[in-house]
């Protein structure tokens, strides 16, 4: 526990006014972020030994009545100290961009493009954003409040690849 | 099986008058080679009844064979999506007549329990389905006793001529 | 490496010391300077073919679409979301007791993993301690369902390399753990045995025992496909060095589980985070070396010798004592009091209509799955039903890295890699 609050006090140092609050429930820690200091958080937390990256889940808090609408969590792991922390960024409906983690974490390439898929975030210099979950013909993002769950989209064939080899 | 049986003798050799249609019948009939179109968890339960516990090769369809050009028996096991519905509908239009389709699994038969936008509600929208299995997975020996109702369906049905009316290629509902 | 008489043979025959009368026609000729001139002139145009989505029943459906340069793999592209069902969606419309149905199908080789790391995750939401029976007894239907993981695993990827039949020794020994599970919970594949703060039913009469008794088939097991496997020369050469993932670019991509610890990462949450009296156990953590698919496939053999310890051990220390704990809010009231008393009656409706109501907040919470480190981010807005409930899958990572494994092999090593992985695609698309 110890070790956790110096890292957060040590990365609040640094970025002064990049991390907004500080939570503890349940005994995690969850840092809740600007969205334009992101970035330099999540550096920062990976120098500090956060060097894995577990998951990025997108929220729509439509009926939480958050400060925005969508947020994104980054949940993070550090293996030298065995800590888990998680970043909270909220998003706004009308400005869905943010910058993306590909350049710290390999693993945020997919994780993205799901965030992505489901709700609509617009991963400024991912390499490949496109739908990775649903098919590429799907007009909408599923995992919206105001998407109506038995509303299927009928695909008419298997996309082409050719484009993404380039890409990746 | 209308076979009129001429028994051996020591001199004779042994020789059975039937009708060309009841020998195709009995070919078809045990020797149905499968495609397991395997998705989800039913493909695990389709590979314990291959394996030799449950042992589907008794049936004559030990043959399982993942070329569509080869197989006669398309087994769909597990969840069909909306991503997925223009490969099976193309894999089915690729196996030569007559084929048979079973479709295994309560996700197969209509959805299961995914009732929602990414799902196909039961693949019977897009290909003929002759057996239905329901289960969730079904039991190996549910799926044995499918091959044994298709059997039957094999036996009263005509075997001369196509099973179903010529579709245009390509239609997907 | 020792020559034996086979490798004397060989040497014996080879183009250098030809016998007499089978020279080579045009002596002279050195044959890599000729190819390599030969080819100057040769055009070659890229091919690409698609590998997928149908992939012969054992891996469920993804799409590997490759830019291949002869038989080498220049480069490539994975696509999959072939089994997306929706699940994170559709959990929003359930009960909290109701969802766990749908975590069986995830990782649908070990469907009571994913129950118990979706209940601890809900139980530790709630703020309970569970009884120390339930603990031990679901620490063994956990091993018992990794070593039937595994096994599922190896012997997939065995005969995805054209080892038949280990298929059958492995499928074998699996039946009979699965028979047990069976008789433990009524259901072959999708067991859904746990509830949020216990169990279903407590242990069959004589469960101890027929443990004890089927899990001997587990070392012969092992010891039948080890025997066939280990020093085989063709084994060896289509899985040393193939599909090499160092152990940066591992942690990188967000590998965990036995992929992770192949590559050289001694990461185990049973010892880094310990839960469920793992610490009290002695195991050990299998860590390869070179992160290649020898490495995968025999960490998880090793795996499966551990996970026999664990079980030995916590058959031994098994309490007596309630398996549910006591908490009108979360457990069912005993059936025959329901239909006797007014008040079990109220308690049971008000459960079944309402739903457990955890406090409103979020938690992520991860168990150690066969596959990795499977996690659930839960998020509770007061209600019986989960306002959110994200899954990290396993396999969703391992799956990203392929892209990096194949570039550079040849297309037959594809499949060599990608079942050393283990990907289920329930958990992949969820």
């Amino acid at each position: 526990m110890e070790k956790l609050d110096n890292i957060i006090e040590a990365l609040r140092h640094d970025l002064a006014e990049a991390v907004e609050a500080v939570d503890r429930p349940y005994g995690d820690a969850v840092l809740t972020v600007s969205r334009t200091r992101v970035h330099d958080v999540l550096s920062g937390l990976k120098t500090r030994g956060f060097d894995l990256l577990l998951d990025i889940a997108g929220v729509d808090g439509l009926h939480l009545g958050g400060r925005e609408r969508f947020e994104v969590v980054y949940i993070l792991y550090s293996l030298r100290d065995d800590l888990r922390a998680r970043v909270k960024v909220f998003v706004p409906e009308g400005d869905m961009t943010l910058p993306t983690a590909t350049d710290l974490w390999q693993s945020a390439n997919w994780a993205e493009r799901e965030a992505y898929d489901m709700f609509g975030f617009n991963f400024e210099g991912h390499p490949n954003l496109v739908r990775i979950l649903c098919h590429r013909e799907f007009v909408g993002h599923a995992l919206r409040k105001d998407y109506p769950m038995m509303k299927g989209q009928w695909a008419t064939g298997t996309s082409d690849l050719r484009p993404d080899i380039e890409r990746e | 099986m209308g076979v009129k049986g001429i028994p051996l003798t020591k001199h004779e050799t042994g020789l059975i008058t039937t009708r060309i249609e009841e020998v195709i019948r009995w070919g078809r009939k045990y020797s149905l080679w499968p495609l397991p179109f395997g998705t989800a968890c039913c493909a695990i339960e389709f590979m314990a009844v291959a394996s030799s516990v449950f042992d589907i090769s008794r049936f004559g369809a030990e043959l399982v064979r993942f070329s569509p050009r080869q197989s006669d028996l398309m087994i769909v096991a597990g969840t069909i999506n909306y991503k997925l519905g223009p490969v099976l509908r193309r894999i089915y239009d690729q196996i030569c007549e007559p084929k048979y389709v079973v479709s295994m699994g309560a996700c197969a038969c209509s959805g299961g329990f995914y009732d929602n936008y990414a799902t196909i509600q039961g693949i019977d929208q897009i290909v003929p389905v002759d057996v239905f299995i329901p289960g969730c997975p079904p039991r190996p020996d549910a799926i044995l006793s499918a091959l044994l109702k298709l059997q039957e369906t094999i036996d009263r049905e005509p075997q001369m001529g196509p099973r179903r009316p010529i579709t245009e290629h390509g239609k997907t509902r | 490496m020792n020559t034996t008489t086979h490798g004397k043979r060989m040497e014996e025959n080879r183009i250098d010391n030809p016998k007499p009368g089978f020279e080579d026609p045009s002596p002279g000729v050195d044959l890599d300077i000729a190819d390599e001139t030969a080819l100057e002139d040769l055009g070659t145009e890229p091919m690409f073919i698609n590998i997928g989505p149908t992939h012969p029943a054992t891996h469920g459906t993804f799409r590997v679409f490759c830019k291949l340069d002869g038989e080498r793999i220049e480069k490539a592209a994975v696509e999959i979301g072939y089994l997306h069902r929706g699940f994170e969606k559709i959990v929003e419309t359930k009960h909290y007791t109701q969802v766990i149905p749908y975590t069986d199908r995830l990782n649908y080789c070990s469907g009571l993993v994913n129950n118990v790391g979706y209940c601890k995750a809900v139980e530790r939401m709630l703020g309970v301690t569970i009884t120390p029976r339930t603990e031990i007894i679901r620490v063994i239907i956990c091993e018992i369902q990794r070593i039937m993981d595994h096994m599922i695993c190896v012997c997939a990827n065995l005969v995805d390399i054209g080892a038949l039949t280990n298929f059958w020794y492995f499928f074998n020994a699996r039946e009979k753990l699965n028979d047990l599970l069976e008789a433990l919970t009524g259901a072959r594949l999708t067991y859904s045995y746990t509830r949020i703060g216990g169990l279903a039913w407590d242990l069959p009469k004589g469960f101890e025992e027929n443990v004890k008794t089927v899990m001997k088939e587990v070392p012969k097991a092992i010891k039948d496909v080890e025997g066939l496997i280990k020093k085989n020369r063709i084994f060896i050469d289509r899985t040393r060095d193939v599909g090499v993932m160092g152990a940066d670019d591992a942690v990188s991509f967000g590998f965990t589980g036995p992929c992770l610890r192949a590559s050289g990462v001694n990461h185990d949450l049973r010892k880094k985070k310990p839960y469920y009296h793992y610490d009290e156990f002695e195991f050990d953590v299998p860590v390869g070396e070179r992160g290649d698919v020898y490495d995968r496939i025999f960490v998880r053999m090793e795996e499966m010798k551990q996970s026999y310890r664990i079980v030995e051990q916590a058959l031994k220390i098994l309490p007596g004592g309630p398996i549910n704990i006591d908490d009108k809010n979360i457990m069912l009231p005993d059936k025959d009091k329901v239909h006797s008393s007014m008040e079990e009656l109220i308690n049971h409706f008000k459960l079944i209509i309402e739903g457990i109501k955890p406090p409103a907040g979020e938690i992520y919470d991860a168990i150690e799955a066969p596959n990795g480190e499977l996690g659930f981010y839960i998020i509770s807005d007061g209600s019986g039903k989960p306002y959110r409930i994200k899954c990290r899958p396993p396999c969703f990572y391992l799956m990203n890295g392929l892209k990096k494994l194949i570039e550079g092999h040849m297309v037959a090593d594809i499949v060599a890699i990608l079942a050393g992985l283990n990907i289920i695609a329930g958990e992949l698309d969820r």
